[in-house]
C-alpha cells in the first residue's frame, strides 16, 4: 500500500479557518472610515500622517525581529494596527516627524520589548502616545480645526469645558460627524461607529468593553450633572468627545490588554469609565481616555486571575 | 430544546450518511487485542496452534472491570503477541492473531437463551458480560459495570446517545437508520436491568432520517422519547447530552450516576440486544471509512481485529497523497502511524486525509483573544492552563482546574494563533494525575 509517511499529531486535526492575520486586517479595514473622516475634516496631510505612522510601525518591528534574529511577522498587519490607532490619537496639525517617533516607541517599548504581539501589557498606540504628549507636550496639544469651523478659541470642546466656554461649544451634529477639533481619528463618531459595527459582525469584538465604558462614563457625568449643573447635554458632549468612541471601541477592546473573559471586560470598562471621568472631572487635564486605559491595562492580569468562567456542574462558582 | 455553553461549528462532512452499512470482505487475518476496553486486560484463554471458531471466547476478564474477548472468525489461532491498537500514545497490546479458515461458523457456545421474557436482571447483566459488550461510541467502558447500579444510588432515566457529532463520522446515523427497532430493544434491556422507567434517544438534527426512524420505532412506547437535538459540538459527550436533554449538569469528576442518569451510545444498546435474543457476542461493528483522502467512502460491518488497510482498499484506497490516518473522528480521533492497526471495539470511524487536509499551520504567541475561554464546554481557562504547562509550572495550573478537561478540542478549534492547546493541558493532567497516584500510593 502505497501511503509514505503518515503525520502523527495530537488532536484535534482540524482547525476553524480564524488566525491573527484574519483579526488584525479586519481592524485595519474598520479604521479605514475614520481615517477617511479625518482626511475630509483635516485635509490631506492627515493621510499622510497615518501613512507615516504605519510606515515607521511596520519598519520598527521588521528591523527590531531581524536584529534579534526572530521570525518577522509584519505580514500579520499587527504594526499596521498599532500605526494606524498611533496616528488617530494625534493632533492632525503635529510635524511630520512626532508619528515617527511615536510609532517608533509604540513598537519599540511598547511591544518589542515585552516580547511581541501577546507579551505587551499595555496598548502599543497608547503607550506611544503618552511618551508623545510629555516629550512634546505643546505639538500635542495645539489643535488644527476643519475649514468652516470657528476656531478662535483653539480648544478641544472637552478643553473648552473645563474652561467654562459653555458657550462656544459645537452643535451635537457636529460632534457626530466629526467637524470639530481633536485628534486626527477621533472626532468623527458616525465614522468610528460604523467601523466598530463591523468588527462586532466580523465577531473581532463584543459589546461588553465598549458598552460598558462609555456607559460608566455617561453614568457618571449624569450623576455629577444631577448634583451639579443640571444639564443633561453634557452627558453627550462627554461621550462624543476626548477620543472616548475610539477608545472604548478600538483600544479598550484590544484582545492582548484586555481581559480574556466577557465578565472580566465588564469590570474593565467600568473601571476606565471611572478613572476617565475622575481624570476629566474632577482632575487638572481635560481628556482621561488615553490613561485609563492604559491604567486599567495594568490591572488586566488581576482581572484575569481572579475572574473565571462557571465551571460545568458547580453552581454559582464564580473564581 | 436545552443548550449548553459554548461548543463549536465544524462542518458536519457527513458524506457516508445517506450509504447502506455493507458487510466488509472477510478478512484473511484478525489481530485481536486483549486490551480494547477500559479497566484490566482480558487474560487469553487459548494458545497458538488452536482452532477456534466464529463467537468463541478466546479471552476471560481480568477482573471485576474488565472485559470478554471472542474470536471474530472461524480459524487457527497462529500467534499470541503484542501489536498496535488505536491508541494516543502508540501503546501494543498482547493480542491473538486468527488466520481465517474461511468457514465462517458460528461456534456452538452461541446461541440464544429459550425464554427472553422471564430473565432476571442479574441474568441478563450476565449475559452482557459475558458477550463482552462495552462503550461502543468510543469511549469502552464495560457495559455490565456501567448497568451495575452501586448500593445508594437513584437514577431515574436512561438515555441513549445517538448524537454523534463529530464531523465525518456515521455508523451511529446507519444503525438508527437500519435497526431502529434493535437499538430499542436493547434499551428496554438496559431500563429493565436499571429498574428505570424513562428512556431518551437524544439524536443530533443533522440526521432527519435517523431522527424518523427512532420515533417511528417508539411510536408505541410511551416511556421512551425521542430527542432531536442541536447540532453543535460536542452535544455528543455524554454530560452535555444530559445537560441537553434533562437540563441537569453533572459535577466536576463525577459520573452521569450522581444526576440520576445512565448513557449508552445506540450501537452498545443494540449489541445488548443481539446478546440477549441471538447469544451473539460482540464480534462485528459498523464502522464508516470517510474523510477526503478515501476514494469511496462506505460505512461497512467489520469484524473486530480487522485491520485498517483492508478496510481502506475496500473502499478504493488512498486518494492523492495522504497526510493523516485517524481512528475516530477529527477532534478527538488519534492519528495513526501504521495502517496496519486492527479495528477493536470502539473503533467507530477510520478518517483520511490528504497531506493538505493534515495541514494545521505554525503556531505563534497567544493573543489573549480568549476564543478558547468562550467555547470551553466545561468552563475553562484553556489558555492560561497551557501557558502554565508550556513552561512545566504544572502544578500552578491546578487553579484553572485542568482535570476538569474532556479533551473535547474546542479550544485548540478556534485558536487563530494555532496553539496546541489540548497537548499541552494533557501535559498539565498527566503530570497531577501522577502526581496524585504516587501520593495515594505513599499514603497506602
Amino acid at each position: 500500500m502505497e501511503e509514505g509517511r503518515l503525520i502523527v499529531s495530537a488532536s484535534p486535526h482540524i482547525r476553524d479557518k480564524g488566525s491573527v492575520s484574519r483579526i488584525m486586517w479586519l481592524v485595519v479595514v474598520s479604521l479605514v472610515p475614520a481615517v477617511i473622516a479625518g482626511t475630509y475634516f483635516f485635509g490631506a496631510r492627515a493621510l499622510l500622517l497615518v501613512l507615516i505612522s504605519i510606515a515607521t510601525a511596520v519598519a520598527t518591528e521588521a528591523a527590531i525581529q531581524k536584529i534579534m534574529r526572530k521570525k518577522v511577522t509584519i505580514s500579520d498587519g499587527s504594526a499596521v494596527v498599532t500605526g494606524m490607532l498611533l496616528a488617530m490619537v494625534i493632533s492632525p496639525g503635529v510635524p511630520l516627524w512626532i508619528p515617527i517617533v511615536g510609532s517608533f516607541c509604540a513598537i519599540a517599548i511598547a511591544k518589542s520589548i515585552f516580547g511581541g504581539l501577546g507579551h505587551n501589557v499595555f496598548n502599543p498606540a497608547l503607550v506611544g502616545r503618552a511618551i508623545l504628549l510629555a516629550s512634546f507636550p505643546v505639538a500635542m496639544t495645539t489643535w488644527k480645526f476643519p475649514t468652516g469651523v470657528d476656531s478662535l478659541t483653539g480648544a478641544t470642546s472637552l478643553a473648552m469645558v473645563k474652561g467654562g466656554a459653555l458657550d462656544k461649544l459645537p452643535s451635537i451634529w457636529s460632534l457626530f460627524i466629526g467637524r470639530v477639533g481633536g485628534s486626527l481619528g477621533e472626532t468623527s463618531a458616525i465614522a468610528l461607529l460604523i467601523g466598530a459595527a463591523f468588527l462586532m459582525i466580523c465577531r473581532i469584538i463584543t459589546w461588553h468593553i465598549p458598552i460598558s465604558y462609555i456607559g460608566t462614563v455617561a453614568v457618571i457625568v449624569g450623576l455629577s450633572q444631577l448634583f451639579g449643573g443640571q444639564d443633561f447635554g453634557m452627558i453627550t458632549i462627554h461621550v462624543l468627545s476626548g477620543g472616548l468612541i475610539l477608545g472604548a471601541f478600538f483600544m479598550a477592546t484590544d484582545m492582548v490588554t484586555s481581559p480574556l473573559t466577557k465578565k472580566g471586560g465588564v469590570i474593565f470598562g467600568i473601571g476606565a469609565g471611572v478613572i476617565t471621568c475622575l481624570i476629566r472631572l474632577l482632575g487638572g487635564y481635560p481628556e482621561g481616555v488615553c490613561y485609563s486605559i492604559l491604567l486599567m491595562n495594568a490591572v488586566t492580569p488581576l482581572i484575569d486571575r481572579y475572574v473565571k468562567p462557571r465551571r460545568f456542574g458547580i453552581s454559582g462558582q464564580r473564581t | 430544546m436545552k443548550r449548553f455553553r459554548g461548543g463549536v461549528h465544524p462542518h458536519s462532512e457527513k458524506v457516508s450518511g445517506g450509504k447502506r452499512i455493507e458487510n466488509a470482505v472477510l478478512p484473511p487475518k484478525v489481530i485481536i487485542p486483549l486490551q480494547q476496553h477500559i479497566g484490566a486486560p482480558a487474560q487469553p484463554i487459548v494458545e497458538v496452534g488452536a482452532e477456534v471458531k466464529k463467537g468463541q471466547k478466546i479471552g476471560e476478564a481480568g477482573g471485576f472491570v474488565s472485559s470478554m474477548i471472542h474470536a471474530s472468525v472461524s480459524g487457527k489461532v497462529t500467534e499470541i503477541s503484542d501489536y498496535l491498537y488505536p491508541n494516543p500514545l502508540g501503546r501494543t497490546s498482547l493480542s491473538v492473531v486468527i488466520e481465517s479458515g474461511g468457514e465462517d461458523e458460528w461456534s456452538e457456545d452461541v446461541k440464544p437463551v429459550d425464554d427472553v421474557e422471564s430473565l432476571g436482571n442479574q441474568r441478563i447483566l450476565d449475559i452482557v458480560r459475558e458477550a463482552g459488550i462495552v462503550g461502543m461510541g468510543g469511549a469502552t467502558f464495560p457495559t455490565n459495570v456501567k448497568l451495575s447500579i452501586p448500593e445508594g444510588k437513584e437514577i431515574d432515566t436512561i438515555i441513549l446517545n445517538g448524537v454523534e457529532c463529530e464531523p465525518y463520522m456515521t455508523p451511529d446515523h446507519r444503525i438508527m437508520v437500519e435497526e431502529p427497532e434493535k437499538i430499542v430493544d436493547g434499551l428496554k434491556f438496559i431500563m429493565k436491568i436499571t429498574n428505570v422507567s424513562r428512556g431518551y434517544i437524544g439524536i443530533e438534527m443533522n440526521k432527519p432520517d435517523a431522527i424518523q426512524a427512532m420515533q417511528e420505532a417508539t411510536k408505541d412506547e410511551p416511556n421512551i422519547q425521542v430527542s432531536p437535538l442541536k447540532v453543535k459540538y460536542p452535544q455528543g459527550w455524554e454530560n452535555m447530552l444530559i445537560k441537553a436533554a434533562l437540563d441537569r449538569e453533572v459535577p466536576p469528576g463525577a459520573l452521569p450516576l450522581e444526576v440520576g442518569v445512565v448513557v449508552c451510545n445506540v450501537g452498545t444498546a443494540a449489541a445488548i440486544s443481539d446478546a440477549v435474543r441471538l447469544g451473539q457476542p460482540l464480534i462485528e461493528r459498523a464502522v464508516s471509512v470517510t474523510g477526503p483522502g478515501i476514494t469511496e467512502p462506505k460505512n461497512l460491518r467489520v469484524r473486530i481485529g480487522t485491520p485498517f488497510s483492508d478496510l481502506i482498499e475496500q473502499c478504493g484506497g488512498l486518494k492523492g497523497k495522504t497526510g493523516k490516518v485517524i481512528a475516530g473522528g477529527p477532534m478527538m480521533g488519534f492519528a495513526m502511524f501504521d495502517v496496519n492497526v486492527p479495528v477493536v471495539k470502539g473503533t467507530t470511524n477510520i478518517l483520511i486525509f490528504s497531506d493538505k487536509d493534515a495541514e494545521i499551520g505554525e503556531s505563534r504567541s497567544c493573543i489573549k483573544c480568549g476564543r478558547c475561554v468562550d467555547v470551553c464546554p466545561v468552563g475553562l481557562m484553556p489558555t492560561m492552563i497551557a501557558s502554565l504547562s508550556a513552561k512545566g509550572r504544572f502544578e500552578d495550573t491546578e487553579a484553572y482546574f485542568p482535570l476538569d478537561c474532556k479533551e473535547c478540542g474546542c479550544c485548540a478549534y478556534v485558536c487563530p494563533a494555532k496553539i496546541p492547546l489540548v497537548q499541552l493541558i494533557q501535559f498539565a493532567k498527566a503530570d497531577i494525575m501522577a502526581r496524585q497516584r504516587a501520593a495515594r500510593a505513599a499514603s497506602k
